[in-house]
């Protein structure tokens, strides 16, 4: 590891913490257009984090340690996932540091510690909101390392770099395994950022909030790094995404081919992000008993992927 | 056996109704015939009477197919108490703690608890009693009410509000569960107690639109226009054809406003904020449109007592009637993005159900009760002028869950649509506005209209000097909030903000 690769490394964390809430602000101001609204504008959750951080940070009286760092455990979890997954390149240094079971554990790390945060205050939203997280979670993170293997078997490796370049490496072939996998993984997408139709981030009704109902207690820059964080959560699986399933663009080296690639990276988030709110848009929210199925579903379809690899060799 | 309506006298007015005076040891077997005959409580209220012909008074509206019914009770002094009726008439129990928290009336075996009365006010304090004295400075005291305590394995309680996570009115509501399931919901309200019973006593009879209107800014138009029906009962004066067709115009506009703001708060609520965006367009059209028309958005102090307070002029007319066809069309293709979603369907439909038996047995009133099976609409029932000549059809459906609630709107919406150009093609020509006599203070005066969200009743007595000696205005909500209650049982928790939505009752009309 040599001092450009760290630099580089580094950059490339402070882009993707600096772009998440601009990505998610795309998300909304789509949603915006698709309902004929005008929409608040690209810098709106800057504003708010701005707002946040400028404000008293109020905590219950019986607020025990642990959720005063819950958010910073979140915030460093996503950060750190950040790092690990190659959205600028293939040869970053921390990319080869973990792979995606370990990805997946910084994933789940994130959620206990906010789940376990939102019981520490003992309200009954935030018992209510964390038991509906770890309904989702432990469903939702099963199909994940399911979509996960279904790309290490095609890659012989569970480094998410091996993953991007093993599909790179062979531009003409097709894997209907992978279809199955992405179907999955985007359902996962969903289920796991709070999204419509499996929770709703917009809404105000506290009674069917999952992600929401566990920061209720939440104020300032407590408040501030969990919406950051949940920014650059759905961020990350974004970039997931783009290294398992179209991972064209990436330079294999770091150097000038990453400014390159910014483009790229950034007209694939701009198609997701405009793809995300038509799904959502034109999806209602599920019962939350449904939740379930879904996931279930997802879990299904990661589970063909893997057969269909295995035992097609496709 | 006489059938106890036969004893009513004929009040005057534009909805058939009659008056009848008891005595409290008759009250239980009067409301027990009552109840044989099908009728309904629609309201049940107390009043002071000591400065008159001495004691109290209780007061109970009935509603069955001849019409609206005033049964006064005569209290004592002494011991102003009348047997509980909430065994009879479910919807009865709230009333009397209110009229108990109000005036010291009190049922005999009924729930003890406050309702309207929260920690504001000492307990010994009656604001509706004429020798009231001022309320004297209070330090906010901790309120304690027995919220029935669900026990058993793994039931735990879930308190939602006062003060919600979004802006809506106040409402306490006490879930308690087992995991996601709902086994019971108890209410508390009363947060938004104005004192407006007692602010009317302070009024001219003229004066008393005003705030009437003002007791659920939803229905401003439909509580003027009972208002004013009760005062024109008392003076015995009919307002000229074109004021009456004109107060219809506005009723129906203010139902055509609030089903579709209803109608995109519901897909909100169920994730799909795309219905939200474009009903709140289409209502904001309407609103723009009364406010270029009547003066103001919500249509305050338009309707006044003996007419309306200005006619309409052509533009305005023009302004009305090219808006409805456009409207029409783009909430045909609304309804049938909603009826075509499954998500949505999913959602709405075996929701939140209330059976037809269940409607019947609670009393359900309105919109709500409609889309339980139940069929009574004062529009079609008793129609006053201009209903008598526009033949109001019935909307009725069976299914008593969030979707039939939600295609009562609909059918409602287009209903009044039809309504609204029936009005502006066929409006009388005319004065609009009549000069009122002065009222009769023998005997109470009542109006009621169907509002949006159901019969809107106001009762009015008259004091001597052109002033209000008691007004009560009841809202549909009294009857339908203690049905919600039963709708949410066994539905999960995040279901219930959408069935919640799907009756949307008044907190500041029931609290008032």
């Amino acid at each position: 590891m040599n001092a450009a690769n760290l630099l580089a490394q580094i950059v490339v964390v402070a882009l993707a913490v600096a772009a998440a809430p601009l990505f998610m602000a795309w998300v909304g101001q789509c949603r915006a257009w698709l309902a004929n609204r005008r929409g608040p504008g690209l810098l709106q959750p800057y504003r708010v984090l701005r707002k946040l951080f400028h404000k008293d940070a109020v905590l219950a009286t019986r607020a025990s340690s642990l959720f005063r760092i819950a958010p910073y455990v979140q915030f460093g979890a996503m950060a750190c996932a950040a790092a690990i997954i190659p959205l600028l390149g293939t040869d970053l240094p921390f990319a080869t540091a973990a792979d995606a079971i370990a990805l997946v554990g910084l994933f789940a790390v994130a959620r206990v510690f906010l789940a376990l945060a939102a019981m520490d205050i003992g309200t009954a939203f935030g018992s209510l909101g964390a038991r509906r997280e770890m309904l989702v979670g432990f469903l939702a993170e099963p199909a994940l390392l399911m979509v996960f293997f279904t790309a290490s078997l095609i890659a012989h490796g569970t480094a998410l770099p091996a993953m991007a370049t093993a599909i790179t490496g062979h531009p003409l072939a097709i894997y209907p395994s992978l279809a199955f996998a992405a179907v999955a993984f985007l359902m996962v997408l969903l289920a796991e950022n709070a999204r419509i139709p499996v929770d709703n981030p917009a809404t105000h009704l506290e009674l069917t909030m999952i992600h929401e109902a566990m920061v209720l207690e939440y104020s300032a820059r407590h408040l501030a790094l969990i919406e950051w964080s949940a920014a650059l959560k759905l961020f990350n699986y974004c970039a997931i995404g783009f290294a398992l399933f179209l991972p064209w663009g990436l330079p294999d080296r770091v150097g000038s081919g990453m400014l390159a690639a910014l483009p790229v990276v950034a007209l694939k988030f701009a198609a997701a992000g405009a793809g995300l709110a038509l799904l959502e848009t034109v999806s209602a929210k599920m019962r939350i008993f449904r939740a379930p199925e879904f996931l279930a579903t997802a879990f299904l379809l990661a589970v063909l992927g893997l057969l269909v690899r295995l035992l097609l060799g496709s | 056996m006489v059938s106890s309506a036969a004893r009513f006298s004929p009040l005057p007015g534009a909805v058939p109704a009659g008056l009848t005076d008891l005595e409290a040891g008759e009250l239980r077997a009067f409301c027990e015939r009552r109840r044989a005959e099908g009728a309904s409580l629609m309201a049940l209220w107390a009043s002071d009477e000591r400065d008159r012909v001495g004691g109290f008074r209780l007061h109970l509206a009935f509603l069955d197919d001849r019409g609206l019914q005033v049964a006064r009770v005569a209290l004592a002094e002494s011991a102003p108490e009348y047997p509980d009726l909430s065994d009879l008439f479910p919807a009865a129990a709230r009333m009397q703690r209110a009229a108990s928290d109000l005036t010291g009336v009190r049922a005999l075996g009924g729930d003890p608890r406050p309702w309207l009365r929260h920690a504001a006010w000492p307990a010994d304090w009656f604001p509706l009693r004429r020798d009231a004295p001022a309320p004297a400075p209070r330090e906010p005291q901790p309120e304690v009410y027995d919220f029935v305590a669900v026990a058993g394995d793994g039931v735990h309680e879930i308190p939602v509000g006062p003060v919600h996570a979004g802006i809506i009115e106040p409402g306490h509501f006490r879930f308690s569960v087992v995991g996601e399931k709902v086994l019971r919901l108890e209410e508390r309200l009363g947060y938004t107690h104005k004192g407006i019973e007692k602010r009317f006593e302070s009024l001219s009879l003229t004066e008393g639109a005003r705030l009437a209107a003002r007791v659920s800014g939803d229905s401003a138009a439909a509580y003027a226009w009972a208002y004013c029906m009760a005062l024109e009962s008392l003076c015995r004066v009919a307002p000229p054809p074109r004021a009456l067709w004109l107060r219809a115009l506005l009723v129906e506009r203010e139902r055509i406003a609030n089903h579709l703001g209803d109608l995109g708060a519901l897909g909100n609520d169920a994730g799909f904020a795309f219905g939200l965006a474009q009903f709140s367009r289409l209502k904001e059209q309407v609103l723009r449109a009364n406010h270029a028309a009547f003066g103001a958005r919500y249509p305050f102090d338009y309707i006044v007592p003996g007419g309306v307070a200005r006619d309409l002029d052509e533009a305005q007319w023009q302004t009305l009637w090219t808006q409805l066809l456009p409207l029409q069309d783009e909430a045909r293709r609304l309804r049938a993005i909603y009826d075509d979603h499954g998500g949505l369907q999913d959602r709405f439909t075996g929701c939140g159900r209330i059976s037809p038996e269940l409607a019947v047995r609670l009393g359900l009133v309105g919109l709500a009760a409609r889309a339980s099976g139940q069929t009574r609409d004062l529009r079609c029932d008793f129609p006053c002028a201009p209903y008598d000549r526009l033949a109001v059809n019935r909307i009725t459906h069976l299914g008593g869950d969030v979707a039939a609630r939600v295609a009562v709107r609909f059918d409602e919406l287009f209903e009044s649509l039809r309504l609204c150009r029936a009005i502006l093609e066929h409006l009388p020509d005319g004065a609009v506005r009549a000069e009122l006599p002065p009222a009769a203070t023998d005997r109470p005066g009542c109006g009621a209209v169907e509002g949006w969200r159901g019969p809107v009743l106001v009762a009015l007595e008259a004091g001597p000097d052109g002033r209000i000696r008691r007004c009560h205005p009841h809202d549909p909500s009294w009857q339908n909030w203690p049905a919600l209650e039963y709708a949410v049982i066994g539905n999960i928790v995040p279901d219930f903000p959408l069935i919640n939505k799907s009756f949307n009752l008044s907190y500041s009309g029931h609290d008032r």
